[in-house]
Formats: C-alpha cells, sequence, structure tokens
C-alpha cells in the first residue's frame, strides 16, 4: 500500500532533554495505526511535530512523499493533515453548526468570502449537517459548544476534524475522560471514518487499541520501540516488561 | 448521503440567525435618522456621537470579535483626521465624501503596517504596543510642525460642501446626516463581515488560536485584514471629526482619545456592533449632562460609572448587560430568555 505520511529521522530536543528520537514512521493509506506508549514517551511531542505545532530539531516529514517539515499547521491542514485535541479545543461561543459551518467553509476556500453569511450556500449547510447527523449532534446545534455535555464536546472534537476533510487523521485519546455508558457513541463513530483515511490513534486504553488497531508502534523515551500487528505486540516481551514497569528482559 | 430537507430548512435558519435583523434594529436606525428631523437643535452633539460611534464601531471589531485589545487606536483616527485636514487645507481633494475614502486608505495602510507588531504577545503586550505607536505618531505630528501646524494644529482648514452640494453649517445640520449616512453605511459592510465565515473565523480566533490553525484557518492572517479594516473604519472616524470641525490637532492621537473609547466600548458592550454605538450616546450625553453639571468634576462621575460597570459584569468584561439577561432567563421571558439562555 502506498505511504501517505513519512516521518524520516525525527528528533526534538527541549534543553539537552530528547522528546522524540531518531523517529522514522510510516503510515500508509487507509492504515489504522495506534500509538501507544507510557507516560512521557513522547506521543504528544510528535503529533506537535505532525501537526506543526512545533519543529523538529532535526529530520523532515513528507505528505506523499513531498517535504512538509517547514509547513505552518494550517497549510497542513488544507494539505489533509488533521489532528483532534486529547483536551477539548472547541469554539466556546460558536454553535456545532457554526463551528462545522465555519471548517467546512474553510475547507472549500470560502473563508474569505466576507460578503455572504454561512447560511446561504444550500450544498454546504446540508454538508455540514450531514457531519452532525453522523457524529450525534443534531439535538444540540444550536448550543454554544461550552454548554454541551462533555460526550457532546469529544464528539464535536471529531466531527470538526472530519469536516477538513482528513487524509491523514490523528486522534489523540478520543475517549478521554469520557464516562463508560458515553463511550461506545465516541468508538463506534471512531470506527466509522472513512476507510481511505489514515489514523494514527494515540490512545492508553488497550481494549480501544486492539480493537482498532491493525498496527500499533510502540513509543519508549521518544524513540520507536516496537512496531507490528496487534498479535505481534501483544505478545512481545519488552513491551510487557515496559508496561510493567520491569527491567527489560533480553529474551 | 444527503440530509432530509426539513433538517437542512432547520439548519439554515440557525445559521442565518445571527445575520437577521431584529425588530429593535431597525427602531434605532429609523429614530437615528429620524433625528435630522425632529432634534436640529442637537445637531452638533449628534454629529459627535455619530463619529464616535464609528470610531467605537472600529474597536469593537478588533477587541470584541478577533480580541485584540488596544491602548492606542486614536493612531489610526488621527492619522484618518490629519490626512481629512490637509487634503483640504491644501486642496488636493476638495470633495470631501473622496477625501474621506482617501484618508480610510491611509489609515488602512497604516493599520496594516503595524498590525504585524499585535500579532504575537499577551494583552499586556498588544496594549503598550498599541500605547506605543500611538505616542510616536502624536510625537511625529508635533515635531513636524511645519506639515502639520504642531502644537496649535492645523489652522485655516475649509471644508467644500459634500458632493460640491450640502455645505457644511455652524449648527451641524449637514454634518449629522452625513456623519450618519456614512456610519450607517460603514455599519452595514460591518455587518455583513461580522456574519460571514470570515466574522465565525475572527470570533473563532478570539475564542482559541490553537484549534483555528488546526482547522485550516491562517490566525495572523486573519488578525492581519480586521486589524486594517478597523483601522479604515478609525481613519474615516478620524476624517469625519477633520471634515464636520474643519480643524485637526495633536489631540487628535491622544492617549485620552484611546481610553474614553475603551471605556465607551464597555459602557455600551463589546463583540455585537451595537455596542459602540450604545456606548457613544450614553457616553456623550453623559458627558455633556455631567460637565453642565459640575464642568469641572465630571470625569467623577465616568469613573465611577465604570467601575460599576465593570464590577457588575464582572464575569465577562465585554457584557454588562449579562446579569440582565440572566434575570430574563430566570423570569421565564420567553423569547428573549431561550435565545439568551443559550446565547450565554
Amino acid at each position: 500500500m502506498s505511504v501517505v505520511l513519512e516521518t524520516i529521522s525525527l528528533v526534538k530536543q527541549f534543553n539537552g532533554i530528547i522528546a522524540s528520537d531518531n523517529v522514522s514512521l510510516q503510515i500508509e493509506k487507509g492504515a489504522r495505526r495506534a500509538l501507544i506508549g507510557p507516560n512521557g514517551a513522547g506521543k504528544t511531542t510528535l503529533i506537535n511535530l505532525l501537526t506543526g505545532v512545533s519543529r523538529p530539531t532535526s529530520g523532515s516529514i513528507l505528505l506523499d512523499g513531498e517535504d512538509i517539515t517547514d509547513l505552518s499547521t494550517h497549510k497542513r491542514v488544507r494539505l489533509g493533515v488533521v489532528r483532534t485535541f486529547q483536551i477539548n479545543q472547541l469554539f466556546s461561543d460558536l454553535t456545532p453548526l457554526e463551528t462545522i459551518g465555519l471548517a467546512v467553509s474553510e475547507r472549500r476556500g470560502q473563508g474569505l468570502d466576507w460578503w455572504r453569511i454561512v447560511g446561504s450556500r444550500p450544498d454546504l449547510v446540508a454538508e455540514v449537517v450531514e457531519i452532525l447527523e453522523r457524529f450525534h449532534l443534531t439535538d444540540v446545534i444550536d448550543k454554544r459548544a461550552a454548554v454541551l455535555p462533555y460526550g457532546k464536546q469529544r464528539l464535536l472534537e471529531i466531527a470538526v476534524a472530519i469536516a477538513c476533510r482528513p487524509r491523514v487523521l490523528l486522534l489523540d485519546e478520543p475517549a478521554a475522560g469520557v464516562h463508560e455508558d458515553e463511550r461506545h457513541e465516541i468508538l463506534a463513530a471512531v470506527a466509522a471514518l472513512p476507510s481511505d483515511v489514515s489514523v494514527l490513534l494515540i490512545e492508553h486504553d488497550m481494549d480501544i487499541v486492539f480493537s482498532f488497531a491493525d498496527r500499533i508502534s510502540v513509543l519508549v523515551n521518544g524513540a520507536l520501540f516496537v512496531e507490528g500487528t496487534p498479535e505481534e505486540v501483544a505478545h512481545d516481551a519488552r513491551v510487557k516488561a515496559v508496561y510493567l514497569g520491569e527491567e527489560l528482559v533480553d529474551a | 448521503m444527503t440530509p432530509p430537507p426539513a433538517a437542512v430548512r432547520t439548519a439554515t435558519e440557525w445559521l442565518s440567525a445571527r445575520a437577521r435583523w431584529h425588530p429593535l434594529e431597525i427602531i434605532f436606525w429609523i429614530a437615528a435618522f429620524a433625528a435630522i428631523y425632529l432634534f436640529p437643535a442637537r445637531h452638533l452633539i449628534l454629529t459627535e456621537i455619530a463619529w464616535l460611534g464609528l470610531f467605537a464601531l472600529s474597536l469593537d471589531l478588533i477587541l470584541g470579535y478577533a480580541g485584540i485589545i488596544s491602548l492606542g487606536h486614536a493612531a489610526f483616527f488621527g492619522f484618518g483626521a490629519y490626512t481629512a485636514a490637509l487634503l483640504a487645507k491644501h486642496e488636493i481633494i476638495e470633495e470631501p465624501v473622496l477625501a474621506l475614502l482617501i484618508s480610510g486608505c491611509a489609515a488602512m495602510t497604516l493599520g496594516f503596517v503595524t498590525s504585524f507588531l499585535v500579532l504575537r504577545g499577551s494583552d499586556l503586550t498588544r496594549l503598550m504596543v498599541t500605547l506605543g505607536v500611538a505616542l510616536v505618531l502624536r510625537e511625529l505630528a508635533n515635531r513636524y510642525g511645519w506639515l502639520t501646524g504642531g502644537a496649535d494644529g492645523l489652522q485655516g482648514v475649509s471644508v467644500k460642501p459634500v458632493l460640491g452640494v450640502f455645505r457644511f453649517d455652524m449648527f451641524g445640520h449637514t454634518g449629522y446626516t452625513y456623519c450618519l449616512t456614512v456610519l450607517f453605511i460603514l455599519f452595514l459592510v460591518a455587518r455583513r463581515l461580522v456574519n460571514s465565515p470570515f466574522g465565525l473565523a475572527l470570533l473563532s480566533v478570539k475564542s482559541n488560536p490553537l484549534r483555528s490553525s488546526a482547522i485550516g484557518i491562517s490566525v495572523d492572517a486573519r488578525l492581519v485584514a480586521i486589524y486594517t479594516v478597523a483601522a479604515g473604519y478609525a481613519g474615516i472616524a478620524g476624517a469625519l471629526l477633520a471634515q464636520t470641525t474643519a480643524f485637526a490637532s495633536l489631540e487628535v492621537f491622544s492617549f485620552d482619545r484611546s481610553a474614553d473609547l475603551l471605556l465607551v466600548l464597555i459602557i455600551g458592550g463589546a463583540g455585537y456592533l451595537y455596542g459602540g454605538l450604545i456606548g457613544a450616546i450614553i457616553f456623550k450625553f453623559m458627558q455633556d449632562y455631567l460637565s453642565a453639571l459640575t464642568p469641572q468634576y465630571w470625569p467623577f462621575w465616568i469613573g465611577l460609572a465604570l467601575v460599576v460597570i465593570v464590577l457588575v459584569g464582572r464575569d465577562r468584561i465585554t457584557s454588562w448587560t449579562t446579569p440582565i439577561r440572566l434575570m430574563a432567563a430566570r423570569l421565564n421571558w420567553r423569547s428573549l430568555a431561550r435565545r439568551s439562555a443559550e446565547r450565554l
């Protein structure tokens, strides 16, 4: 399968501390990749590097073979590298309708259109409603994001990203903090993501990881430690050791 | 998969809700235009209200919609004022409307250039940078007295009739109609702008710039754009002052003017376009009434009012009407309450 997103020897140092250590990662078209690792393993750093929030100390990032290492976040989004956030990053004064409407307008390149109101384009509104329906947000379309129930906010968090029509979607703990009863709604939304979108999922919950991913990358101390199918990773003694907090045992 | 037409219709309605004309808005503008005929004796103060309202509207565009706080908005006001006064004095552009547009463009240029200074940094940084820009301009105007008239102001400006027909008079009759018309047109433009995808993007940047860029919005470009537009508005407000008084002095750049403007906007409430206009009405009439009452100490009362307003609406400095709306919601005051409870 063709590689969509690729990192080559990505290194990020903060004041001498190595947060990403020579990470070379390849994500294929339509991949369902999980990225796991203990706290402080550098998962968020890697997401920040991929999305352009921070710049690598060395190494490069390729999208379809094109170097995007120096592109700013919004330009990468336009090329299809989109993320969600572990802690909700929503527009508290905007409703889901407006939030998605904004994201769709931007994606269509109508974001500078200052003379028309968002609601004046029927095809745009239809797309917005379709996304809101898919993420079970139709009952709260006119509520400010700040007053939405937490579960709905998490859904909106993913819906906004989908409205950008990602080619690579980076999901940062989509179900973080969501109550057990509402989890299935979010997991169903994640499972129903378009199959041609490559997904990189960061998650602590191993049930989610193993039900979702077709490949798993394990990050430890900023470096890629193990990569393989769920089967392989589950039976890898070194991974078990890391997760049990034990010393590494040579096989 | 296409959603049902009913759902799309509801969504369209909600998406257009912000842009819909409220009856109170229509009454507001009818009253403003009716004042041309109803209160001819008050045209001088109404003229001042009109340009101050425009100036405050300009600040609302950057503060209320994009979250850029400024203590130096007089920089653009003053730049527009001097441009208009110089154009008239040296008879470069004699027709006031054309001169007004040129003054606006001049201020926009200045706004564009200085916008890059407010892109980064905290509110405090922005306060200091904007304040600094206004101080620099004031001193430049002071230094180059051969052009600006220095501390004496620019004397001997004579403004020709508007469109070659309507002569300015000492009672402010032409002045008010002129300023109000300009205000109304620019208000309509601003109203379109804030309800467009561009306006939504501004609100998103104000609320969460991190997420804005994560959905593909170029945050910097948006801030530059709105700062430039707002500078143009401020410049036109200043030009209106210069044209209606046939005078420009260093005071147009003063810190007091920028600070009063912030006060005007906070009185009226930022972030809904009418804040600046209502604030300008309250501020000017309060100033007029209080200064007649206590010529020396009127700022005391304005200061007191400011403290009260900010304390009442302290959770949200931009909207002191919040408690009133909350109360309305509690009283189950239906039509209003439904919208406001959700909006709060």
